[in-house]
């Protein structure tokens, strides 16, 4: 019913954003391929040239690229295995009929909210300091030694102030998704004499299936690019023990300054985020078509 | 779901929640507790609980001493003017999107997320020479440009899905009886979109406060807002646990409470309407 001339306005309306946001994709990404090939260090401005693909090859052949793609994925993947089984454990403990719900939520959100560096330094400062750290005082009420998270355990220690950050989020979406769930349908499984654990299993999981998927989704978007809790806490180190492929590229772009090679590395990171977006699409598409 | 349970079984349950709740909610607790200290209170060892010497020295000293208030400043006007301007552009999209969808409007949809999928790794080194050739870098107007575009797919998912749900009909009946283009979004969409607009700018506003990866690479000193600050404060002051706690404290304060407020649509916004 809509008239020609609202259709019109419509795409108008619509072509600002999409010409941004096209610009934004498109441009940088044809700039980073072009430097990917090309010598160019911020520190020796008057050399240049092509290098073929000598930048690409470079980060095959560094034993640092490698452990930088190790690093990359177990963050994601460890920080999404705590998360969601965290999650769903919390949600449904939250869910129960218990006394204070509205400030419980507030309480367990909080996390979220805290910016990055600022979780960052609360951690490595106030908890995993060796010798001022909350955990630090602990370990030594029992005798022992300190642990020393950044030094010894840094990708761990990361994955654990990641998991913090993101926990609420998966928390408070399973416990939306859970209330929408009929108690009737619980009860009736009950009277049937079902476990606790088949009633999880056959009735709440299923249930959440769609919310982990999109837990999934949005927190791989988010965690592949990690970049603050390492900056703030380890710098990638001790050696590179704790260096993500964003972090690595980092390193090259403004420390070491050179462009090329990290725009070569930053190509790198698009494919990898690709591979992972078009597993997650196929999988989410399924689950989201309804 | 509200089922009977025994009171004991309640009890418990309550119990559980709460502890595990305390422990999640703890180390920003801790950090508002050490913001309190002396810093020689705050490094003691056994930690100091409730024989602690109490000040509130530290607030005024971070807020006086560094240049704390411009900090502040940078992220107020980077967060709300990337927000605003975003919202500007998507509004008018949104709204064509979901009362005047076209064959391709679902691609476009997902277009636009996929967007969001791009690393901003990827893309630092190009907006890092454009900023600084064309004297954007370490500019609040560069950082506002950066985090806009970083989130405009969500601004619009965000309104698209609150705007669906706004009912056709009344936009029709409103043109029957003759009303422009014009009319119809200002006197009859805009009142009903109101709220969905409010929490996509809420949520928005928190986002780009706590962005920390263009605010980090993209500013030195000048438009550097808190979470830059933050990031450098921990390495060269040593051991100023206290002084460090209250800074914090007050980076995260203004979005812990906006973000309270916003918590039943943050689900919806960041989820884009999947779980509602």
């Amino acid at each position: 019913m809509s008239t020609q001339s609202t259709r019109l306005a419509a795409r108008l309306m619509v072509a600002p954003s999409v010409f941004v946001l096209f610009i934004w994709m498109i441009v940088p990404l044809a700039m980073t391929l072009y430097f990917s090939f090309r010598f160019y260090r911020l520190l020796t401005p008057e050399r240049s040239g092509w290098v073929g693909f000598n930048h690409y090859l470079w980060f095959l052949n560094a034993p640092e690229f490698w452990l930088a793609m190790f690093n990359t994925l177990a963050l994601v993947g460890g920080v999404l295995l705590i998360t969601v089984v965290l999650g769903v454990l919390i949600a449904l403990l939250i869910d129960q009929p218990v006394k204070g719900q509205a400030m419980l939520r507030i309480l367990v959100i909080a996390p979220f909210f805290v910016m990055p560096p600022v979780a960052a330094s609360i951690w490595e400062n106030l908890f995993m300091h060796p010798q001022n750290g909350l955990f630090s005082a602990i370990a030594r009420g029992f005798g022992a030694q300190p642990i020393l998270f950044l030094e010894d355990y840094p990708l761990m220690s990361v994955i654990g102030i990641v998991s913090w950050e993101w926990l609420p989020f998966a928390t408070l979406i399973f416990l939306t998704a859970l209330q929408s769930l009929s108690s009737e349908q619980l009860e009736a499984a009950e009277m049937d004499g079902a476990s606790a654990f088949n009633r999880f299993k056959f009735i709440i999981l299923p249930h959440l299936t769609r919310a982990i998927t999109v837990v999934i989704l949005i927190q791989t978007i988010f965690l592949l690019g990690i970049f603050g809790e390492i900056f703030t806490t380890t710098q990638g180190g001790p050696g590179s023990a704790s260096t993500t492929l964003p972090y690595m590229i980092f390193k090259q772009a403004i420390v070491a300054k050179d462009i090329g090679r990290a725009a070569a590395g930053g190509i790198i990171a698009v494919i990898l985020a690709n591979i992972v977006a078009y597993f997650l699409m196929r999988g989410i598409g399924r689950h989201l078509d309804n | 779901m509200a089922r009977a349970a025994s009171p004991r079984r309640r009890f418990l349950t309550t119990l559980a929640a709460w502890g595990v709740a305390l422990v999640i909610f703890f180390p920003v607790l801790w950090m508002i507790l050490t913001s309190f200290k002396t810093e020689a209170s705050a490094v003691a060892m056994p930690p100091e609980f409730l024989s602690a010497d109490w000040t509130t020295e530290n607030y005024a000293e971070v807020w006086q001493r560094s240049d704390y208030p411009r900090f502040f400043w940078n992220s107020v006007v980077i967060s709300v003017g990337s927000t605003l301007l975003g919202l500007a552009i998507a509004i008018p999209a949104a709204w064509s999107m979901a009362f005047v969808p076209g064959k391709r409007t679902k691609d476009l949809l997902m277009w636009m997320l996929s967007t969001k999928m791009m690393p901003a790794v990827a893309v630092l080194i190009p907006l890092y020479l454009v900023f600084q050739r064309i004297g954007l870098f370490d500019t609040k107007i560069g950082l506002i440009l950066a985090l806009m575009l970083m989130n405009l797919p969500i601004i619009i998912w965000m309104l698209y899905t609150y705007f669906k749900e706004i009912p056709g009909e009344i936009l029709e009946a409103a043109r029957m009886d003759g009303a422009s283009l014009w009319n119809e979004i200002v006197y009859v969409l805009t009142p009903m979109a109101l709220p969905g607009i409010a929490s996509t700018m809420l949520l928005n506003i928190i986002l780009a406060w706590n962005e920390a990866f263009w605010t980090i690479t993209l500013t030195t000193t000048k438009a550097a807002p808190l979470s830059a600050f933050i990031a450098s404060f921990s390495a060269p002051q040593g051991l100023f646990y206290a002084k460090l706690s209250a800074a914090s404290a007050m980076a995260i304060l203004p979005i812990l409470i906006l973000g309270w407020f916003s918590q039943k649509q943050l689900v919806r916004g960041l989820t884009f309407g999947a779980v509602k």
